[in-house]
């Protein structure tokens, strides 16, 4: 009864991969791989030993580096076989550990899958290979007017197999939509080997919509080899909306009085005051400084229905109490506006030796309550907290500050993001809402689902993966795990937020 | 959990042991899609009402078994629509039939399609588990994204309790264009409006009559009539043109000769003309045929393939065989296992996919 394969003990307990034989899947693996592409010594697995979160490391115990969707079968066939765990990465962006490797696993890294192998820009689609940067695309697609539309902060470097396993963002998905949103066609392997094409170049495919199970798996499902993006008319012109306001909760009100007037904004952002303060040390941008909260509320399409959204957005906003009110002029300002809230990740590193990003999502309305609950938990944890938003679709991303050279601060940064997550669920929201669950907030999932829902995703995974190779130990807590995490909030005093609906 | 939740699980689960199938209906205005329907009749229309709206949110959540037209009047009160325009087919349709046939109307192409807009679901699995996946908020990836995978499942994964979907603003301003043109000529315009920054929110073409819908702030519409020309349809010509698309009243649909198939073509939106017997219309900016046509499924399906698309038997076919595009072999592999994770016994309407799913 005790075989991977069984669903009824799927998930309950992490699966132990310690007699794999490093020496035997070397061989193994250099019988399929061309010079060059295998890794196994220490110096040259050291740059694979985390991915974004750096606060995480595992050394691997192989890197593979193949070129072609042959070796990858191959590759995977081997593994499968041998019964070793995989860990596919692209460019090692990734927020939450996704990619980090697994002590007895092989990375398989698509870095050398960077081709652009077609693009129709009649049809507006493009065919790529994995690890072709995702800003790359847009690119190639700018002499035809055309852009992939998601653009993560990380898109000069971040692949489309990342975004595609994470199911990525940008300032911009309010009006564009994630990944899932913007992709027509998957083409992957599974650890058995077999070739697996999900969608196509049309708007729909027959069957279950595994393509929405694909994208966001974190690289359980599969291996993506081969992806078909949609690509989107740019438009005429942009013109971006500062606001600043002398109240964080009035700045959070607009953002719903926007979106009650019937605008979709193609990017509605929010700062806080310590975020601004922050980044315009780094780049000025000219943020008012006084200001306890500004707003960047983006238009784009022809030059009249810019003009019209803006009026629009402009009279919104007074209403609304904004302080003061600037429209970008021209191309250049519209820049400067946005250097400052894509500059706040460097700047939190600029202005801390170490930060953690958090990625809770919950309904807008319930903004004040969380940044009130914020402020709390500094003085909780002892750390500071700047926040940045992607208000319009009520994503956050809180950045704890923190040195990691100070005994416990790490320690109290998790505990200070543990509780934002928490708080994230217990509000309505969701603990992640574009970097992904990984290793990082493996934990929580535990708080977000019930017993049965986590086995029914294992169910999942296993109509993919039956022998739960792909990426084991992440996503997805086995049942063991959120016992174990259960027994550690509880001891710690008290279930969090017991007076709040759980639903 | 509601009394007539646990009824429902306690019929499941009965079911389940019996090995009963269950053909869960709302409704029942979708009975002719997909392959014959078999069962008992599992009758979802008592699970109604909303469970919550809040315009500002964007997120309206509600009962499986209300109906649809219900939904749609809630949220136009606020200034508000179902973007992905999903077609009723009579008066009784419900949420969840809707969001289990995962059908979408003229908007689709522009506006995204139903499983677009699916932010989560309450489900009720083959073994009596209720379940929740995804959520009320518009960015999630905890977990695999169940909710979108249940939507279109026409019923085989469980019975949809609740649904959370995401509603848009409906647009200040919108007109209706006419242009007497060819196949040909009318697919290659579709794709090239699609490359440029138009409003273009729905399209129709049959008979040597294209006709395009441009939806948004006034001033883009008008701006965009002035660029591209052609005749302006009376709004409620326009209307009617629209509703007739959607819930396929209109003649082309009205029409069909007896032992003529309905079948709908899903195509690369640039895919040359079909050149398949029968008679045609063209949506969705060139990516959505439909054919009425006699001819031979397998001659048909072939073509289609070969331009890249998938071909479902819509209406009229022989429902006891496939309805649905064959699937390659691994990926009908997974499609069974996913239905084996949700339903073992195979008791929610049985073959209505496929054979077997
Ligand atoms: C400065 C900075 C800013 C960021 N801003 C954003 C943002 O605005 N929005 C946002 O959503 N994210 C953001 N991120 C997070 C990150 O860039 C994204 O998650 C990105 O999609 C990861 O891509 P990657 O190629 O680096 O993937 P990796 O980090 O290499 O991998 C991520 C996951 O994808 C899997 N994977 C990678 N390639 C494949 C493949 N071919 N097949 C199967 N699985 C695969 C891995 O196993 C892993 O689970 C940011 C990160 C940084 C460092
Ligand atoms: C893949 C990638 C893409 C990027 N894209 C952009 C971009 O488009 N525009 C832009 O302005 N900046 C971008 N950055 C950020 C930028 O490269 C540096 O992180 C930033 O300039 C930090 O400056 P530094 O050298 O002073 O600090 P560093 O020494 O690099 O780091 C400062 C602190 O920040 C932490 N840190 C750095 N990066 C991350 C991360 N990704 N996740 C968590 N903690 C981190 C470090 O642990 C350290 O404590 C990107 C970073 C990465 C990894």
């Amino acid at each position: 009864m005790n075989s991977a394969t069984d669903p009824v003990v799927l998930g309950e307990q992490e699966a132990d991969f310690s007699a794999v034989d490093k020496a035997r899947v070397v061989e193994a693996l250099a019988r399929v791989l061309p010079a060059g592409a295998l890794m196994y010594d220490a110096e040259e697995l050291r740059p694979y030993e985390c991915d974004g979160l750096s606060a995480y490391r595992q050394m691997p115990m192989v890197v593979a580096l193949p070129t072609t969707e042959e070796q990858v079968v191959a590759v995977l066939k081997v593994c499968s076989e041998m019964g070793v765990p995989v860990v596919a990465r692209g460019a090692g962006t990734g927020l939450s550990g996704g990619a980090l490797p697994h002590a007895f696993g092989v990375v398989l890294s698509l870095a050398r899958f960077n081709r652009i192998l077609h693009l129709d820009p009649h049809a507006r689609t493009a065919v790529v290979q994995p690890g072709v940067r995702n800003l790359a695309i847009s690119e190639a697609a700018s002499p035809h007017g055309l852009y992939y539309a998601p653009d993560p902060s990380s898109q000069i470097a971040c692949t489309i197999g990342g975004n595609v396993a994470e199911n990525s963002g940008g300032v911009h998905c309010l009006k564009y939509g994630l990944t899932v949103h913007n992709v027509l066609r998957v083409r992957g392997v599974t650890i058995d080997g077999e070739i697996v094409e999900i969608g196509n170049h049309g708007l729909d495919a027959p069957g279950y919509d595994l393509l929405a199970l694909v994208i966001g798996s974190e690289g359980m499902l599969e291996v993506v080899t081969e992806v078909t993006v949609k690509l989107t008319p740019k438009p005429q012109l942009a013109q971006c909306v500062l606001a600043a306001f002398d109240d964080v909760i009035k700045a959070g009100e607009a953002v719903a009085e926007i979106i009650a007037a019937g605008i979709i904004p193609a990017g509605l952002e929010m700062m806080d005051q310590p975020a601004t303060a922050a980044v315009e040390q780094f780049v000025r941008a000219g943020y008012p400084l006084d200001a306890k909260a500004i707003l960047l509320c983006e238009s784009d399409g022809t030059p009249e229905e810019v003009a019209e959204e803006i009026e629009r957005v402009r009279a919104v906003l007074e209403r609304s109490g904004a302080t003061e009110i600037r429209v970008s002029r021209d191309e250049a300002e519209r820049m400067k506006f946005w250097a400052g809230r894509k500059a706040a990740f460097p700047a939190a590193g600029r202005i801390s030796p170490d930060y953690y990003c958090m990625d809770g999502t919950i309904p807008r309305k319930r903004l004040g309550e969380m940044l009130t609950a914020i402020q709390e938990m500094e003085g909780k944890h002892g750390l500071r907290c700047i926040n940045v938003f992607h208000a319009g679709d009520g994503n956050l991303h809180p950045l704890i500050l923190f040195d990691a050279n100070q005994e416990g601060e790490l320690e109290r940064a998790e505990a200070f993001g543990a509780d934002i997550l928490e708080l994230s669920v217990a509000l309505g929201g969701t603990i992640t809402g574009e970097h992904g669950v990984g290793i990082e907030k493996i934990n929580q999932m535990c708080s977000q689902f019930t017993r049965p829902e986590l086995t029914m995703f294992f169910r999942v995974k296993g109509a993919f993966d039956p022998r739960a190779l792909l990426n084991p130990g992440k996503a997805i807590p086995t049942l063991n795990r959120c016992a174990e995490y259960g027994r550690m909030r509880v001891s710690n005093g008290h279930v969090p937020y017991p007076d709040i609906p759980r639903f | 959990m509601s009394d007539l939740t646990e009824q429902w699980r306690e019929r499941v689960c009965a079911a389940a042991a019996a090995g009963t199938a269950l053909q869960v209906r709302g409704g029942g205005t979708k009975d002719f899609y997909g392959r014959t329907p078999v069962g008992e009749v599992f009758d979802t229309r008592g699970h109604a009402g909303v469970v919550s709206y809040e315009p500002t949110e964007l997120v309206v959540t509600v009962r499986a078994g209300t109906p649809l037209a219900e939904l749609e009047a809630l949220v136009a009160g606020s200034g508000q629509m179902l973007a992905f325009e999903p077609p009723h087919f009579g008066a009784g349709a419900t949420v969840g039939g809707c969001v289990a046939a995962g059908l979408s109307g003229p908007r689709r192409a522009t506006a995204g399609a139903l499983r677009d807009f699916v932010l989560g679901v309450r489900v009720l699995d083959g073994r009596g588990e209720v379940l929740s996946f995804g959520g009320q908020v518009m960015k999630n990836v905890a977990g695999y994204d169940v909710s979108r995978a249940i939507a279109g499942s026409l019923g085989t994964l469980g019975v949809i309790l609740d649904v959370s979907l995401k509603v848009l603003p409906r647009p200040v301003a919108e007109t209706t264009l006419r242009f007497a043109i060819g196949e040909k000529e009318a697919i290659d315009r579709l794709n090239d409006w699609g490359g440029q920054p138009l409003p273009v929110s729905a399209s129709v073409w049959a008979d040597g009559v294209l006709q395009l819908r441009l939806s948004g702030a006034e001033a883009a519409v008008r701006a965009a009539e002035r660029k591209l020309g052609g005749e302006v349809l009376a709004d409620e010509a326009a209307d009617a043109l629209w509703q007739g698309v959607r819930e396929q009243t209109d003649g082309f649909f009205a029409d069909a000769a007896p032992g003529e198939v309905l079948w709908r073509l899903s195509l690369p939106s640039s895919a040359a003309p079909v050149k398949l017997p029968g008679k045609q219309l063209i949506e969705w900016g060139g990516a959505l045929r439909w054919l009425r046509s006699d001819a031979p499924a397998a001659a048909i399906r072939e073509r289609v393939a070969a331009l890249g698309g998938h071909a479902t038997a819509f209406r009229g076919a022989d429902r006891a065989g496939e309805v649905f595009q064959p699937l390659p072999a691994p990926v009908m592999a997974i499609q069974r296992r996913l239905k084996q994770a949700f339903d073992p016994a195979g008791i929610f309407n049985p073959g209505r996919l496929y054979d077997g799913i």
